[in-house]
């Protein structure tokens, strides 16, 4: 199966432009993107895909052993770059795909311009031994596992419609209600633990493209201190808190979202 | 009753009812949004709680002011429900507008967990920009209780499954070693003669009752038999290993096929006596070698359909060995010798009744016509060429089969078109197919 199909990559905007590539958080795919794609696709060659196991992404080539380590993830950035011949990348990435962004840019430098970390977080449990506050405790995290496998019926409920590839019911196809943000409930669990388990704090000072970060007044996933810790932590970056609430500010203040990113890869002097 | 008194209608007589109905229901829409058998909860579109029923206030222990003004939605939730919400709900909520049955799960003032049902709609202004979410909640305890019951269920069942699966394969595996005990592992190279045998089972869960040999029977001989014990399963593998053992046994110290089917008969009677009967059918009896490439057979059948011959010439037809009695019923038998010579081209087929009695659909089984007609189509054929049209048309059958099947077929190779003058009225252009002789 080719990368294009496997990521259900889409590729629009100005044929030619600089490219810009839309990497999608844990939850959900490339539909999270929809409110500030027009604004972005003006100005760039936007390229925007759905992650092995989201979305409408090929889940036949899913794998726990690969999708269980953000490294599998930055692997899909990486095969869509080179399938597509991508250089010179703005990569934009939500929350978890910040970090695989970090990666991806660690691994083949070469292919990216700039970085855009959109409410990222390199560690969401609090470390007590250097200070670190990533939010939550190991305990909250376990929770969250717990539940995400315990509430194997409440997440189907939740995304029951969806399941992609359910030929023996047709009637599935026409309902896409939550379907964007619906996953298997195996492989929702195996990503959610990729996420919130994952500490990627030591790669961020390797960065060495112009980075932007930004944050949201108000979000209980990645708080303030982890903006102030990612900024300090990458030579190179620009820390802009939008005036927004919540985890998905492409989705809550749109606008104020896609200018600040408009604003920082159109700036030559980064 | 009396004629001049009117009947009151139903309104009439509901008109009282229904005031004070009405009278409950005025004062009570915010008694019943207060009151409500569930929670109502309203925010603003970042999440902060303007407004909430004492209901819900009620089930998560918090005073109005507590709330109001000072908490947002994803507070009352457990940090995995405050995950998932970020991650899953609010921005569904805000591709679709809307969002239905999410079950998730609150965190009340005291600690405690409750699992709702959780229903959010945007309210719009006239311009469809968002103004604020309406959320209902539904207490969804013992929804939650259920289906962690189902679950559990699911994996029991899920569990049973593989067990049964594994012991399933291992009981295959097992009859697989019986069976193929049951049967020569190949055939003995015969000089001057081609021989190939087909054995199918009906089911890999089950023991056939079919069996064929062929074997040394010394001074260029060599006895055979194939035959089809009653029943299927464990039983009628020992009867099959009691017939083969007894069969063998009788050939090697007797050439003559009767003698060697009265045997068998006699050992099966004294086996059985006194229990259940157990029978079979069988064909037995010896190739002998008669000249370079030609080879008498003597065979008896006891209760078996009859074998098949497809001659060098083209012609087929059945072989009438007086079909015989069932070997085991009966303690004085009577089976009948045949003979017949086989010449270069010539091919002899021994069968069972799984081939026969093929069912064709609606009731209507495959039948000796239809194998005649086949038998005449085919020949001249070698052993090879019989056996793999036989099993082609058996695998044609595909599902329907419902029993086990056995082919042995000899011959010996070479020869052209040639007339069967050695045998010529046991060949049958036309006409009835004998009948199977009386037990």
């Amino acid at each position: 199966m080719d990368v294009r199909s496997r990521n259900n990559v889409r590729v629009t905007g100005q044929t030619g432009g600089p490219v810009m590539m839309l990497a999608h958080g844990f939850g959900c795919d490339q539909n999270l993107w929809r409110l500030v794609v027009p604004t972005l696709a003006e100005h760039f060659q936007v390229v925007l895909f759905d992650y092995v196991g989201s979305g409408r992404s090929d889940l036949s080539a899913w794998s726990a052993e690969r999708y269980g380590s953000l490294d599998g993830y930055a692997r899909d950035v990486l095969e869509i770059c080179e399938e597509l011949d991508l250089r010179d990348v703005i990569f934009v990435g939500h929350s978890v795909s910040a970090m695989v962004g970090v990666l991806a840019a660690a691994a083949e430098p070469e292919r990216f311009a700039k970085l855009v970390l959109l409410v990222p977080s390199p560690c969401y449990i609090d470390d007590p031994e250097t200070g670190y506050r990533g939010g939550f405790s190991a305990a909250d995290i376990d929770e969250l596992l717990d539940s995400l496998d315990a509430n194997y019926l409440g997440w189907s409920a939740a995304m029951a419609p969806v399941i992609m590839g359910h030929p023996e019911r047709p009637e599935l196809g026409e309902e896409l209600t939550n379907a964007f943000c619906a996953t298997d409930p195996d492989i929702a669990a195996v990503f959610a633990r990729t996420t919130f388990l994952s500490d990627t704090r030591k790669d961020l000072a390797a960065i060495g493209l112009p980075t932007l970060i930004l944050e949201c007044r108000e979000d209980v996933i990645a708080p303030r201190e982890v903006g102030a810790f990612v900024h300090a932590a990458i030579p190179a970056s620009t820390l802009i808190t939008l005036d927004a609430t919540g985890h998905c500010p492409q989705l809550s203040a749109p606008e104020i979202t896609a200018r600040a990113i408009l604003a920082f890869a159109d700036d030559g002097s980064q | 009753m009396r004629g001049s008194r009117r009947e009151p209608t139903p309104a009439e007589t509901d008109e009282p009812q229904l005031a004070s109905f009405t009278a409950l229901l005025e004062d009570s829409a915010e008694d019943l949004y207060e009151h409500a058998p569930c929670g109502y909860l309203s925010t603003l579109m970042d999440g902060e709680i303007a407004k909430v029923n004492g209901t819900l206030l009620g089930w998560l222990g918090y005073t109005r002011d507590q709330v109001v003004g000072r908490m947002r939605f994803s507070d009352l939730l457990t940090v995995g429900g405050r995950l998932y919400h970020e991650t899953h709900f609010a921005p569904l909520l805000r591709m679709q507008g809307k969002l239905d049955g999410v079950a998730l799960e609150l965190r009340t003032a005291d600690g405690e967990r409750l699992p709702v049902l959780v229903t959010s709609l945007v309210k719009t202004d006239s311009e469809g920009r968002p103004l604020l979410i309406r959320t209902t909640l539904f207490d969804a305890r013992d929804r939650r209780a259920y289906e962690r019951e189902l679950l559990r269920a699911r994996k029991e069942a899920e569990e049973a499954r593989r067990k049964a699966e594994r012991e399933r394969e291992h009981l295959q595996e097992v009859l697989a070693i019986l069976q193929s005990s049951l049967l020569p592992p190949s055939l003995p190279a015969i000089p001057g003669l081609e021989a190939r045998a087909y054995y199918r089972t009906a089911s890999p869960d089950d023991l056939g009752g079919d069996f064929y040999d062929l074997f040394p029977a010394g001074d260029d001989r060599w006895g055979f038999f194939l035959g089809d014990v009653c029943g299927k399963g464990p039983e009628a593998a020992a009867v099959t290993s009691l017939t083969r053992y007894t069969l063998r046994a009788a050939v090697l110290g007797d050439p003559d096929p009767v003698a060697a089917l009265t045997t068998l008969n006699t050992a099966l009677l004294e086996r059985y006596e006194g229990a259940e009967p157990r029978f079979c059918t069988v064909v037995t009896g010896m190739f002998t070698r008669t000249g370079e490439a030609s080879y008498s057979v003597d065979l008896a059948s006891g209760g078996h359909p009859y074998p098949m011959l497809l001659g060098a010439d083209g012609r087929a037809g059945y072989l009438d060995t007086q079909g015989g009695p069932l070997v085991g019923v009966l303690p004085d038998p009577g089976f009948t010798a045949t003979t017949t010579t086989l010449e270069p081209g010539d091919t002899f087929l021994l069968y069972t009744d799984g081939l026969t009695e093929a069912p064709m659909g609606r009731g209507v089984r495959y039948g000796e016509e239809r194998l005649l007609e086949f038998a005449e189509r085919l020949a001249p054929a070698t052993p090879g060429e019989v056996i793999d049209s036989v099993a082609g048309l058996l695998d044609g059958f595909g599902e329907r089969l419902d029993d086990d099947t056995a082919l042995l077929a000899v011959g010996v190779p070479g020869g052209t078109a040639r007339r069967l003058t050695a045998i010529p009225d046991k060949f049958r252009e036309s006409g009835p197919f004998p009948g199977k002789a009386p037990i």
